[in-house]
């Protein structure tokens, strides 16, 4: 254990005796960290990702669908947080339960009422122009990947709406042969993925689409119309 | 266009610029969302209609728990004889020519339905229960043959069976133990101890409700419970909720080739229709690569509406140009 804990330190700072003065980053170039650094830095730059100033056609109301569907996401994650914390049966029993659990289904059908939006919005606008295309797929992939994420959560309910549609959902889930690992009638495994695996995976995959978004910025519209 | 010469600054050159705040965009959406929802939540409240227990089905319809339970014993019930995941049974397995996902998977959730939802139970409950376990034990001595044909004369009279109030009287027949074993088996269904013991797996802590799941679901009790909340897939069940709720109306197009034809009527539907969906799913994430669909938005020229003051500008600005 020491003598791998030793061989990482050895790897990871500079075996040149010190010389007792500070190096510039010319000097550790070939340190990943630096690497790491200069890449946020060149492709990520700070008034990009938080600018003062837009173009104005980003004033119109079609912009701000996202915007509300990060705000609906916010509200779903915090009321999930909740409902995680005092267990999947409190909300059964409880009429504080119950009212987070009110707050999470209503948080859910907003997001996906905007998000359906924001994807119309950006589909009428094609807002892959412009070297955009990851950006338009990463969207399209965190609908996919919500979609399965709600799905593991009406499942985990633990009432007959959870009991039917695992029941028959399991078919369609079995014949493309992923029942083999993701077993619809396993509370246990359609709880854990769903407080914390796929939540980590839509807050992972929004994270990187609005970086995207910002790092080139909103498409212009497209000349035809002038 | 280069990825890594991408430039901000040329990109939007001649494009009007506003002041604009990211942050106070996103808060004010936070507050107004929270406000929304927190009426919604008080006023409408959401959805909790009480799960079926095996308890529950004993009671209200104690003779298609009989008849399911005769089926997992023979066999021939949907669990029984599904195919992959659960066993190598073929009844439910989808294929579409030589394309057969679900025989390739395998089998990894094993479900021996007559074993899980009949005999093992029995086998727990038995303790101190002299004449079940005599019936069992007559059961499982017997040949197949045998055990077939006593559960071939017991399904034929459970349709003629005196039902008043908790009590079922199964008229005499060549049943051999089964009115035994089944007798015990609705006793203890209907005391709550048959979901214990069709969680039962020698650990203390369980969470995995197959088992259980698959039995309820074999009943006709279940699935009417589910009609009279228009929940089955004829219904658009998939997409519905229970009451007047929302529910995941996002599955409206997976759950519309339920309903048309020649998926409504076909054996493999299941897998068509995941098959379609997924192609669905694959070109959705490919628009920007596809003539046609990338183009139709063009074509349809919404974006001129909601730009229009973008355009106005800048035909303004030709216009002063020229």
């Amino acid at each position: 254990m020491l003598a791998a804990a030793a061989a990482i330190k050895r790897a990871t700072l500079n075996a040149d005796p010190p010389t007792g003065s500070e190096e510039s980053d010319d000097e550790v170039g070939h340190s990943w960290t630096v690497f790491l650094r200069r890449l946020i830095q060149r492709e990520l730059p700070i008034e990009h990702m938080l600018p003062a100033r837009e173009p104005a056609y980003v004033g119109s109301w079609v912009y701000v669908f996202g915007v509300v569907t990060i705000a609906a996401l916010i509200l779903v994650i915090a009321s999930g947080m909740v409902l995680a914390f005092f267990g999947p049966q409190w909300w059964n029993v409880s009429p504080q339960g119950h009212f987070f659990n009110s707050l999470h289904f209503w948080s859910v059908q907003m997001f996906f009422v905007f998000m359906v939006l924001h994807l119309w919005g950006q589909y009428f606008a094609q807002g892959w122009r412009d070297g955009r295309a990851a950006t338009w797929m990463v969207g399209v992939v965190i609908f996919l990947a919500s979609v399965v994420t709600a799905f593991t959560g009406y499942i985990s309910q633990q009432n007959f709406d959870a009991q039917w549609i695992a029941v028959n959902a399991k078919d369609a889930v079995n014949v493309i042969g992923a029942g083999a690992f993701f077993n619809v009638l396993n509370f246990g495994q359609m709880y854990g993925l769903h407080i914390v695996l796929f939540p980590l995976l839509v807050v992972g995959l929004v994270a990187f689409h609005v970086v995207l978004v910002r790092r080139r910025g909103v498409v212009k519209p497209p000349e035809d119309a002038v | 266009m280069d990825r890594r010469k991408f430039d901000q600054g040329n990109y939007f050159r001649g494009i009007p610029t506003a002041p604009y705040d990211l942050i106070k965009e996103i808060s004010i959406a936070l507050v107004v969302m929270l406000v929304v929802v927190l009426a919604l939540a008080f006023v409408l409240s959401s959805p909790d209609v009480p799960p079926v227990t095996i308890q529950s089905w004993a009671h209200a319809a104690p003779l298609d728990f009989l008849e399911t339970a005769t089926t997992e014993l023979q066999g021939s019930s949907f669990t029984a004889d599904y195919g992959p995941p659960y066993n190598d049974g073929t009844g439910q397995v989808q294929t579409l020519g030589p394309l057969q996902p679900q025989v390739w998977a395998g089998i990894h959730q094993l479900v021996d339905a007559p074993q899980a939802d009949v005999i093992g139970p029995l086998q727990l409950a038995s303790v101190g229960r002299p004449a079940l376990r005599a019936a069992l034990s007559q059961y499982q001595q017997a040949s197949s043959s045998q055990q077939q044909s006593w559960l071939d004369a017991y399904a034929k009279l459970l349709p003629r069976a005196h039902v008043s109030g908790l009590q079922v009287t199964v008229g005499p027949g060549e049943d051999g133990p089964l009115n035994t074993m089944m007798v015990a088996l609705l006793a203890d269904a209907r005391s709550g101890a048959l979901d214990a013991l069709l969680m039962h797996s020698g650990r203390f802590y369980e969470t995995n409700y197959t088992q259980a799941l698959l039995f309820l679901g074999d009943g006709n009790y279940f699935a009417n419970l589910a009609s009279k909340l228009k929940l089955n897939g004829s219904q658009w069940g998939m997409m519905n909720e229970t009451g007047s709720y929302p529910g995941q109306s996002w599955l409206w197009l997976y759950t519309l080739w339920y309903q048309l034809p020649p998926f409504n009527s076909a054996g493999n539907a299941d897998l068509l229709v995941v098959l379609v969906m997924g192609l669905l799913s694959t070109l959705l994430i490919l628009v920007p690569f596809i003539p046609g669909l990338r183009d139709l938005p063009r074509w349809l020229g919404l974006h001129r509406l909601v730009w229009r003051e973008h355009y106005r500008f800048l035909n303004e600005r030709s216009r002063q140009r020229r």
